[in-house]
């Protein structure tokens, strides 16, 4: 295969390694946001707990419990914050739930780092090491990426069946779409929000386990991940479930090509958040909302 | 009517602070200055983001930005050496419009670079310009979408600054020269200054807080507060919501960078943390915590916690205690921690007024 | 010459309808009210002539000028102001702030002036107060001003946001539903107050349910059903209007 096609297909498996995570926080803020209309700003902290807390069971455990317990306990943990912060909390306006989220993200940033200091970490690697490699469509990736890549797209699928053909998925689209009227037909619209934070904190949990061992877990990822993460859920049009995933994966290939394009590789974060400006500024519903829907919305 | 005069707590602050200058310098308590200093610099910032958060209820995560972008455009100016471009036109023109300085630099060479008057100027007007670009669209934006980005915009210019070679990288800019305002007053952090840099800070922080005290009493500061009350029928009764908004960004964001600039000289150097989103998110914090649209109570707020912060006092949890201080206070009193007591006077006036009509 | 001309507006949500080929006038010193069943389209028109809405089609003069696709707080400078449906106060300030509010079209101290407090400002912030009492003055509440606006009765805070609206000096006056929520007592004082208003030389163009308010109070009268207009003409017409009594009672009485 020509070296061009090689380094456009390697570029191409890392966007989506990294944008499949981008993704899972995208999928994580529009799960909450459609269910309690609240933009949780710590939604990437949940992907650092998870990381952060799989690594410290992995010590003691086997690695499939020490994921298991990490991806339990970041739901627990997004639960926990529901009923003891969001659910007192309700009535408050826009700005104030904004700063509040934000308060949150900074406060379990620092007891992360209080928790695990400031050292970076990493899961080991499912199979294999970080030497060897398998190769796909002619590009070698290290067999993590399959881990990564399977294990959204399996999110994806599961969310799926969850949201069409499960009781529980279709009481919180309900409740996404018309809360007083899914309480008129006996739907406990709280509990719905419990579910929909402890769903997106431990999918976020999962996600962090799984790309712990390519990007390392870092007590101060969360922040980055998640303005990535809302990039690609603005992108796809926030509270659009396909779109949050289209919307990540595409976050994840610019901020790759990005090192292509000629742009110094320091700005390639900043790259994402360029993403993330371009589509607030020119077209805010995403590539999947409607213009009239946002309009409606109320903010 | 016997209302007091708006600007009279302003006057009895400045003969307090002078008191407290007093009393520091004659106790050899003059290092305390430093950090009194540093926290007045910051104050203009979150007074300004007060007037746009607190007033015209729109909220920036991207404040610590704007100073950086005044902090760091002094810096560069003044300490980028023009010497061999010496003899070009555009440094001659600049030379003749009295922009530039002949000064020696760490090593005792001789060097020419834009004098610090020069280096201000130049940071407003571009600070104006940036403002004006990223204001123009965000501004059209509502709630969480504004708030993503302004913090978009603010973590671009981190990046930038953070990768950048001539902004200095990771180690930022240092060796700013001290700034000499004429008059025999310099902003420098040099001790021998430290009283008169002082007065300097604090006078500039009084000063903004008077202007923008009056400010939020006419009838511009009656349009902001219309509009974060109901957008639409503030522009039904005639307010151009969009022009104010923009312009009270601005505003704020010229005040930001202002601070910078000024701090940088104070500071002998800047760094990429001041762009960061942890920094802005401590703005916010400290507009919430003073009570949104209460100018006091975000200069209290922000110059006692910063002195702590500063200080130390809050040890490794400096950021978790910003962090749990938006929590508590958004969520308990979201108007403020001064509201309660607010109320309970102007009850107490009305009270009183009634009272006087009834025995009329 | 017709003080509001509105020519041939046509208004779609998606794919529904919401007015088609709507043309009415109001003749300086009318008083003109809009009825319909819900639905009909009526807040859609008001919307449309603020200019919080943009027609798909037609235009809207005012005194001869165009006002089409100008924004709210343009076509407020014109001459034009409204009150809204649903209760529009400014809730943290004060009975007299909110008013103060409405003179801000007509005064012009910028940053500058009142930042730092010109003389110049000082006067016209004086003027402002001045007329903003007044305007209280004449719907007996200036004992309120000082008071948070939510301390009002619902009554008295309508009568504030009229207040507002009028600070603004307009030549023509759009009421959106002034007597909803008002009782009979009430809805009399409204009515008296909206002659006292076209009285002092102001235009009125209002949105209603109140069929006796209505009746009583408008010279003319525009009837809407499904965002077409059905019939229009003084009160004795539309009342035994036929297709009006169809529209509102379902067929023949």
């Amino acid at each position: 295969m020509p070296d061009v096609m090689q380094l456009l297909l390697q570029h191409a498996f890392s966007g989506i390694t990294l944008g499949s995570i981008y993704a899972v926080v995208a999928i994580g803020f529009n799960i909450v946001y459609s269910t309690t209309g609240v933009l949780n700003f710590a939604q990437g902290e949940f992907v650092m707990l998870g990381g952060m807390t799989a690594v410290t069971l992995a010590a003691f455990t086997p690695l499939p419990v020490a994921i298991a317990g990490a991806v339990l306990l970041a739901g627990l943990c997004g639960a926990g914050l529901e009923l003891a912060l969001f659910r007192p909390l309700r009535r408050h306006s826009t700005l104030h739930m904004i700063i509040i989220t934000i308060g949150l993200s900074i406060v379990i940033r620092d007891a992360a780092l209080h928790i695990w200091d400031e050292k970076v970490r990493a899961l080991p690697y499912f199979t294999g090491d970080e030497v060897s490699s398998v190769r796909l469509l002619g590009a070698a990736i290290s067999p993590q990426v399959l881990w990564v890549l399977g294990t959204v797209g399996l999110l994806v699928l599961v969310l799926h069946v969850f949201y069409r053909h499960t009781l529980a998925g279709r009481a919180m689209r309900a409740c996404a779409s018309n809360p007083e009227a899914a309480l008129l037909v006996g739907i406990d619209t709280a509990n719905m929000r419990t579910l929909a934070f402890a769903l997106s904190a431990a999918l976020g949990g999962l996600g962090g386990c799984v790309i712990s061992p390519i990007s390392m877990t870092a007590y101060d990822m969360g922040a980055g991940l998640a303005i990535k993460g809302f990039a690609g859920a603005i992108l796809g049009g926030l509270g659009h479930p396909m779109g949050a995933v289209v919307g990540g994966l595409l976050v994840g290939l610019a901020e790759s090509y990005s090192v292509l394009s000629g742009i110094p590789a320091a700005y390639k974060d900043a790259t994402a958040f360029a993403i993330l400006l371009a589509a607030l500024f020119l077209r805010p519903h995403g590539l999947f909302g409607s213009p009239e829907r946002e309009s409606l919305k109320e903010l | 009517m016997r209302r007091l005069p708006l600007l009279l707590p302003v006057a009895i602050c400045a003969a307090l602070l002078t008191g407290l200058q007093l009393a520091l310098s004659a106790a050899g308590l003059q290092s305390y200055l430093n950090e009194a200093i540093i926290a007045a610099y910051h104050a203009i910032v979150v007074l300004g983001l007060c007037l746009l958060m607190g007033y015209a209820g729109q909220i920036s995560l991207g404040h610590g930005a704007f100073f950086a972008l005044g902090g760091y455009t002094s810096a560069v100016l003044t300490t980028a050496p023009l010497s061999a471009a010496r003899d070009s036109g555009w440094v001659r023109g600049l030379r003749l419009a009295g922009a530039l300085v002949e000064r020696e630099d760490l090593y005792g060479a001789q060097i020419l670079t834009v004098a610090p008057g020069a280096a201000f100027l130049a940071a407003l007007l571009l600070t104006l310009a940036v403002a004006l670009l990223i204001g123009y669209p965000a501004l059209r934006l509502r709630g969480h979408y504004l708030a993503m980005a302004t913090l978009g915009f603010g973590l671009i210019v981190y990046r930038l600054l953070l990768g950048t070679d001539w902004t200095g990288s990771a180690d930022g800019i240092s060796n700013v020269p001290p700034w000499h305002l004429g008059c025999g007053l310099t902003v420098s952090g040099r001790p021998a200054y430290r009283v008169q840099n002082f007065y300097i800070a604090w006078g500039l922080c009084l000063l903004t807080l008077a202007l923008l005290l009056r400010l939020a009493h006419s009838r511009i500061g009656r349009a902001l507060r219309a509009i974060h009350e109901h957008e639409a029928a503030a522009d039904a009764m005639g307010i151009p919501t969009a022009a104010l908004k923009l312009r009270v960004f601005v505003l704020s964001a010229l005040l930001a960078a202002g601070a910078g600039s000024l701090l940088t000289h104070y500071h002998r150097g800047i760094y990429p943390s001041a762009a960061d989103a942890t920094q802005s998110v401590r703005y916010v914090a400290l507009v919430a915590a003073g009570g949104m649209a209460n100018l006091w109570g975000a200069l209290l707020v922000s110059a006692t916690l910063n002195f702590l912060s500063l200080r130390g006092v809050f040890g490794s949890y400096d950021h978790a205690v910003f962090g749990a201080l938006l929590i508590l206070i958004v969520s308990l009193a979201p108007q403020g921690p001064f509201q309660p007591l607010a109320e309970r006077l102007a009850r107490r006036r009305r009270a009183r007024k009634e009272a006087a009509h009834g025995a009329a | 010459m017709a003080l509001l001309e509105v020519a041939q507006i046509r208004r779609a949500f998606g794919g529904l309808l919401a007015l088609d080929n709507v043309s009415f006038q109001v003749q300086p010193g009318q008083i003109k009210g809009v009825i319909g069943p819900n639905g009909a389209g009526k807040t859609t028109l008001f919307n449309i002539i603020a200019g919080a809405l943009r027609p798909h089609a037609g235009a809207v003069r005012f005194a001869g000028r165009d006002l089409t696709g100008l924004r709210p707080f343009q076509i407020a400078a014109r001459g034009v102001s409204r009150t809204f449906q649903k209760p529009s106060l400014f809730l943290r300030l004060s009975v007299l702030e909110n008013v103060m509010v409405g003179r801000h079209v007509r005064t012009r101290r910028g940053f500058l002036a009142c930042a730092l407090a010109l003389p110049a400002q000082r006067r016209e912030e004086q003027a402002i107060r001045a007329a903003a009492l007044q305007q209280l003055e004449r719907f007996q509440l200036a004992a309120d001003a000082d008071r948070p606006v939510g301390d009002l009765s619902f009554g008295n805070r309508r009568l504030v946001e009229l207040a507002r609206a009028l600070a603004t000096e307009p030549r023509l006056l759009l009421l959106d539903e002034p007597a909803s929520g008002l009782n009979t007592r009430e809805t009399d004082d409204l009515a008296r107050e909206i002659r006292r208003i076209r009285d002092s030389g102001i235009t009125v163009l209002l949105v209603e349910h109140d069929m006796s308010l209505v009746m009583e109070v408008c010279d003319e009268i525009l009837a809407l059903n499904f965002g077409t207009p059905i019939a229009e003409g003084p009160p004795a017409a539309i009342r035994n209007h036929p297709r009006v009594v169809e529209v509102y009672l379902g067929g023949q009485v």
